[in-house]
């Protein structure tokens, strides 16, 4: 274990973003500080680190600030570099990040219009939403992780479809129906959620359906943003 | 597509995405093979080399694609790691450049296209949002030389392609960026003195004509 007491960690309980950084510094074996915020009131501290956008996650080493989920995701590997998340080879770095952006810009959106939205608009979500976990599942063709034997950087960041996704699903009542469609998508989330760092970090899973349920009710005008 | 050796680039003139991409190589002295697309009438290499989201910049490096923007601009920092290094070795530092590339690809470029295509109440909303942007950035400029010090690196790259946009911002929009952030000019001005930045650049006012292209394409007055 990395004993750092300089290592502290802004969360919200129900945060996929938050959780994803919670992963990574468990996988490197970091031991760190964990502050729940109330983003209906956040506290001052949080709003000192993060200025720019108000947001969880925010890492605080040695008092400094980093914030954005996939930013943290980098600074941890680089700074403690047991058990590495991110590949060596420039290239698979560059694939690495291309599918983590592609998740958290395009599939967070079609996501969230199929959580928020009802009727047609709705249905062209969850059609969108498709399209992309095709490419996703094709991309997961003869390997078990999207990093290859192992969890790694690009499963960290695609993680939260195995669990939040479903989450959205019951809440809104939608099906993206990945199960019968996307077959190495599916085996990827049964083993993903396996996986003994993901699988005793995560929200319990009724009350994260609930708050979600509430969450929709408030709508569009929700403060709680996430990175 | 072929295993060829060599660095090619699918870019479109104008784009700050790909100026991104040309600047960096420019920088790291890479010699490459242009390729300029027809967005309206996109080649099979464009379409082969980035399926899922079918846009430039693709760097394409013995063959193998590369796609986004700053990711392109992270691959050409790691592979051709000997010279001109635009990130810098400290993590912590790292993550800020990375943070600010970031803000910047969220804020800019969507904030500046509602400027033009927008009239009346949402397009001062919009004014006042790009205001807000170049002063949060001038704030994070200071009064270094650079985003990244003494050294051009990231950020500056992330940002310097759309200081051929301000002039079409501005008109649009009625309003001065040297009136509101006047360190941000400067610093536009130190990188133009650059050549990766002062060959990659086009002419604002040829940007603007663009804009005025596109407006009449969308039919906005």
């Amino acid at each position: 274990m990395v004993a750092s007491a300089a290592v502290r960690l802004f969360g919200m309980w129900a945060s996929p973003a938050v959780r994803r950084v919670e992963w990574a510094l468990k996988l490197k074996g970091i031991e760190y500080e964990y502050i729940e915020e109330d983003l209906s009131n956040k506290s001052s501290s949080l709003l000192e680190f993060n200025p720019i956008n108000k947001q969880v996650p925010v890492l605080v080493h040695n008092c400094n600030p980093i914030v954005e989920s996939l930013v943290i995701l980098e600074y941890i590997d680089e700074t403690w570099k047991e058990n590495p998340i991110l590949p060596v080879d420039p290239l698979e770095r560059a694939k690495a990040r291309f599918w983590a952006t592609f998740v958290d810009v395009k599939c967070r959106e079609e996501s969230r219009k199929a959580f928020f939205m009802e009727g047609e608009e709705k249905e062209k979500a969850i059609e969108n939403l498709q399209v992309q976990l095709k490419a996703l599942d094709e991309e997961l063709e003869g390997k078990k992780f999207f990093s290859g034997d192992h969890i790694g950087y690009t499963d960290l960041a695609v993680g939260w479809m195995a669990f939040w996704l479903g989450v959205a699903e019951e809440a809104a009542g939608f099906k993206a129906n990945y199960d019968v469609k996307f077959p190495n998508f599916s085996r990827w989330m049964k083993d993903f959620l396996a996986e003994p760092v993901i699988k005793d970090n995560l929200p319990p899973r009724e009350k994260t359906v609930e708050f979600f349920r509430a969450f929709k009710q408030l709508g569009s005008c929700t403060k709680v943003n996430q990175k | 597509m072929a295993s060829e050796k060599g660095v090619m680039l699918l870019d479109f003139w104008v784009s700050p995405f790909g100026q991104r991409a040309r600047i960096a190589l420019a920088e790291k002295g890479v010699e490459y093979e242009y390729k300029e697309e027809n967005l309206r009438d996109k080649s099979e290499l464009l379409l082969k080399s980035n399926p899922i989201h079918k846009k430039i910049p693709v760097l394409i490096h013995d063959g193998k694609p590369i796609c986004e923007s700053l990711i392109i601009v992270q691959y050409i920092d790691e592979t051709w790691s000997d010279k001109a290094p635009l990130l810098p070795s400290d993590p912590y530092q790292r993550a800020q450049a990375r943070f600010w590339a970031d803000f910047v690809d969220k804020k800019v470029f969507e904030c500046g296209g509602k400027l033009w295509k927008l009239k009346g109440e949402e397009q001062e909303a919009a004014k006042t949002e790009m205001i807000e942007i170049l002063q949060i950035l001038e704030a994070q400029l200071g009064d270094k030389k650079y985003f990244g010090g003494d050294i051009f690196g990231f950020v500056d790259v992330a940002f310097v392609p759309f200081t051929s946009w301000f002039y079409s911002y501005e008109t649009c929009a009625n309003f001065s960026v040297e009136e509101v952030a006047p360190k941000i000019v400067k610093w536009a001005k130190r990188c133009m003195e650059r050549e990766s930045v002062e060959k990659t650049l086009p002419d604002p006012k040829k940007v603007y004509e663009f804009v005025r292209y596109l407006k009449k394409r969308f039919g906005i007055e």
